[in-house]
């Protein structure tokens, strides 16, 4: 074991490298103040490192690299991607850079919607007050300071927010047109009280991606954040979701990740505010040289809120998959309801699950539960259906979609939970 | 219809343990043939061997369902054939909808077999109405696969199955176990209306009630993996009176 300040030096170290390669894009003073901010978090906690404890399952190099490496671009042969179905505000991204050219007039009724280059020049009060903020709260208890880059670095990202309940989602969509690019883009979120937000996310970004999406949902309001991370194989990236939840508000996010090298996804959610909720799912589907991280602390810092985590990974043929999820409930968070579950379906000896689960509690009356499984497909389930006539494939697709059934369950609206599930089913029956 | 001939199985994960010890039985299309015996004499394992479970090792004999090798073929394949095996004890299956596993199950035995599968709309209506003769609502077709189903409702969705997938040779393990009286008339009313020249049963109970309800044509007494007695539905009352004990000491004198 390395002693922690020779760790400290090193991770400092490396993070003067980074920042020495790279000028601090231009903006109003606003947005120069809290790149700043940001650029000295990095400094001080310096780069993650794998002999860091919360990067003990998952290398972090590739992502903390001064380049990123190639990743070739994923053939979807005609397949329409997710969501395609749907009536939306279509946002797209190339590369993590934003096209108005593809995208729709970024005007929906009850949604403000500026693309964060804009933003920078100007000042949208709003923004200005969430931009960095969440992300500098979650730097504590552990450093995150893949996020703090971002706040310092990134110069793409939409600003939204909604003041009342839209016809249609928000639908965020990330293709790539070069193997080569190295993405950062940063959203905030505001969701007004009482307002309804839905936003979409789908695409694989990039070929290395760094994202933040910072989201304030204030008294009474709802949020559902749906998010289908692309299918390209050899791409990295970490993916922060911070979230703080008012008052009676309402968070539900569910996450679909296939493939990829490595895909970090970090969650950090605050309940603020007294009867509030966070729902927070994933499922994926990972094969090969797969690298699948799903890292969550969920705060309850006020009483009578009620949090949910449910995760599901299938992993075949080397993949490995990665669950760190914290419940930490403070004192004054009274009437907490805590779940957590995270599953593995290891669908061959050589895949790997590696689960993390902590509880934190120092309130007296509250009610926490987590479980963490991992196994194999049960050959009584499989003989059962093979006995009724169902051929041997398909009889295991149909155990691994039921696998994951509770985690696309957590979506509220069934016709995105279908439309995933469909997508899926696709997916696994051409991979066989 | 199905031919067993001297079937010896053992135990694949251990060859010490040799369950089947030379089974052989014959049954001829519209018959039914009930096997009877004491706990562990093989009933299960014989069932298990016939639907092509894993685990099991055959050594010795055959098995064949109208000419074809029965111990050849994959589970699926068995079942496509028109084999049926109604559990001892039905698997639970959390996710999927117990609706959707019957219509995958129907359809994909029909492309099997090279028919045309049936539409969503056809098969509704056909399911409906076998699940009203077992008094299956609504809610239970929902429902996942026997997930929550207590022990007789397992047993109804059980004939339920039977009943759609409409088998020639229909195998019934233990189905009388964990029924009342009314649950029993119910799954034997299901069997009966099944009943036809074409179809044939091998029904396993434990006890002769359920004989009462499904009347054999042929009664077998299975002792320790091998068939020791073999007669008519007479046979069953007297296991019933007597116990196996008897049997068992003629047998092995
Ligand atoms: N998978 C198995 N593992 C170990 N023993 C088994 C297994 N299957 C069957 N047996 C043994 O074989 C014998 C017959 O079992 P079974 O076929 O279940 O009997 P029955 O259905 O007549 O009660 C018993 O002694 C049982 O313990
Ligand atoms: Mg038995």
């Amino acid at each position: 074991m390395m002693p922690r300040a020779k760790l400290k030096a090193q991770k400092r170290d490396a993070a003067e490298v980074l920042l020495k390669s790279r000028a601090v894009p231009a903006g109003g003073a606003w947005i120069t103040k809290a790149r700043q901010a940001a650029l000295s978090r990095v400094s001080e906690m310096g780069l993650p490192n794998k002999r860091d404890e919360y990067w003990r399952y998952t290398d972090p190099r590739r992502l903390t690299d001064s380049e990123g490496q190639a990743a070739r671009l994923h053939d979807s042969q005609g397949e329409l991607p997710v969501f395609d179905r749907f009536d939306r505000l279509k946002v797209v991204f190339v590369d993590g850079v934003f096209d108005p050219a593809q995208s729709d007039p970024l005007a929906l009724e009850g949604v403000e919607i500026v693309p964060l280059a804009e933003a920078a020049q100007t000042d949208l009060h709003w923004a200005r007050d969430l931009y960095g903020t969440l992300e500098a709260r979650a730097q504590s208890p552990v450093e995150r300071a893949l996020a703090s880059l971002n706040t310092a670095y990134a110069t793409e990202g939409m600003l939204i927010r909604v003041t009342g309940k839209p016809t249609k989602p928000i639908s965020l969509i990330y293709q790539r047109s070069s193997e080569q690019a190295d993405a950062m883009v940063h959203h905030v979120v505001r969701v007004e009280a009482g307002a309804v937000a839905t936003i979409l996310e789908n695409g694989p970004m990039a070929a290395r991606f760094n994202q933040v999406m910072e989201v304030e949902i204030a008294e009474g309001a709802t949020f559902h954040h749906i998010r289908a991370q692309g299918r390209d194989h050899e791409r990295a990236g970490a993916a922060h979701l911070f979230v703080r939840v008012g008052v009676d508000a309402q968070l539900k996010s569910f996450t679909l990740t296939a493939n990829g090298a490595l895909i970090r996804n970090e969650a950090v959610i605050w309940l603020d505010g007294a009867d509030g909720s966070a729902h927070i799912a994933g499922a994926t589907v990972g094969d090969g040289a797969f690298h699948h991280d799903d890292t969550v602390f969920i705060n309850h810092a006020a009483p009578r809120c009620e949090s949910r985590q449910v995760f599901k990974k299938v992993l075949r043929s080397g993949a490995v998959g990665v669950f760190q999820g914290k419940i930490l409930v403070d004192q004054i968070a009274q009437l907490t309801d805590g779940y957590q579950i995270s599953q593995s379906l290891l669908l061959n000896e050589d895949a790997q699950f590696l689960a993390k689960p902590e509880l934190e509690i120092y309130a007296d009356d509250v009610k926490c539960s987590h479980g963490s499984t991992s196994g194999e497909i049960d050959p009584h389930q499989l003989f059962y259906l093979r006995a009724r006539g169902i051929p041997e494939d398909q009889a295991k697709l149909l155990l691994v979609l039921s696998f994951l059934a509770e985690a696309l369950d957590e979506i509220a609206d069934t016709a995105y939970a279908e439309d995933l599930r469909e997508r899926l089913e696709a997916w696994l029956r051409r991979r066989g | 219809m199905l031919e067993i001939k001297n079937l010896h199985a053992e135990l694949e994960e251990d060859s010490e343990v040799k369950i089947l010890k030379g089974v052989s039985l014959s049954i001829k299309p519209g018959e039914v043939h009930a096997i009877m015996g004491p706990n562990g004499s093989g009933k299960s394992t014989l069932s298990y061997v016939l639907s092509g479970r894993d685990g099991y090792e055959v050594t010795e004999g055959s098995a064949t369902l109208d000419g074809a090798d029965l111990l050849e073929m994959d589970p699926e394949e068995r079942a496509a054939a028109g084999l049926f095996l109604a559990f001892q004890y039905p698997v639970e299956i959390p996710g999927v909808g117990n609706m959707t596993f019957l219509r995958t199950a129907v359809n994909a035995q029909r492309k099997a077999r090279g028919e045309e599968e049936l539409s969503a709309g056809d098969f509704l209506k056909v399911i409906r109405a076998k699940a009203k003769d077992l008094q299956i609502d609504a809610d239970m077709l929902k429902r996942p696969v026997n997930v929550g189903f207590s022990g007789g409702e397992k047993k109804r969705n059980e004939i339920l199955q039977m009943a759609m997938l409409e088998p020639k040779m229909c195998i019934l393990d233990e189905t009388d176990s964990g029924l009342d009286v009314d649950a029993m008339k119910l799954v034997s009313d299901g069997v009966n209306a099944l009943r036809d020249a074409g179809r044939s049963f091998l029904v396993i109970t434990h006890y002769q009630r359920l004989l009462d309800h499904i009347v054999p044509d042929v009664v077998h007494i299975l002792s320790e993996g091998r068939i020791i007695k073999t007669g008519g539905p007479e046979l069953a009352l007297e296991v019933e009176r007597n116990g196996y004990a008897d049997l068992m000491a003629e047998a092995n004198p």
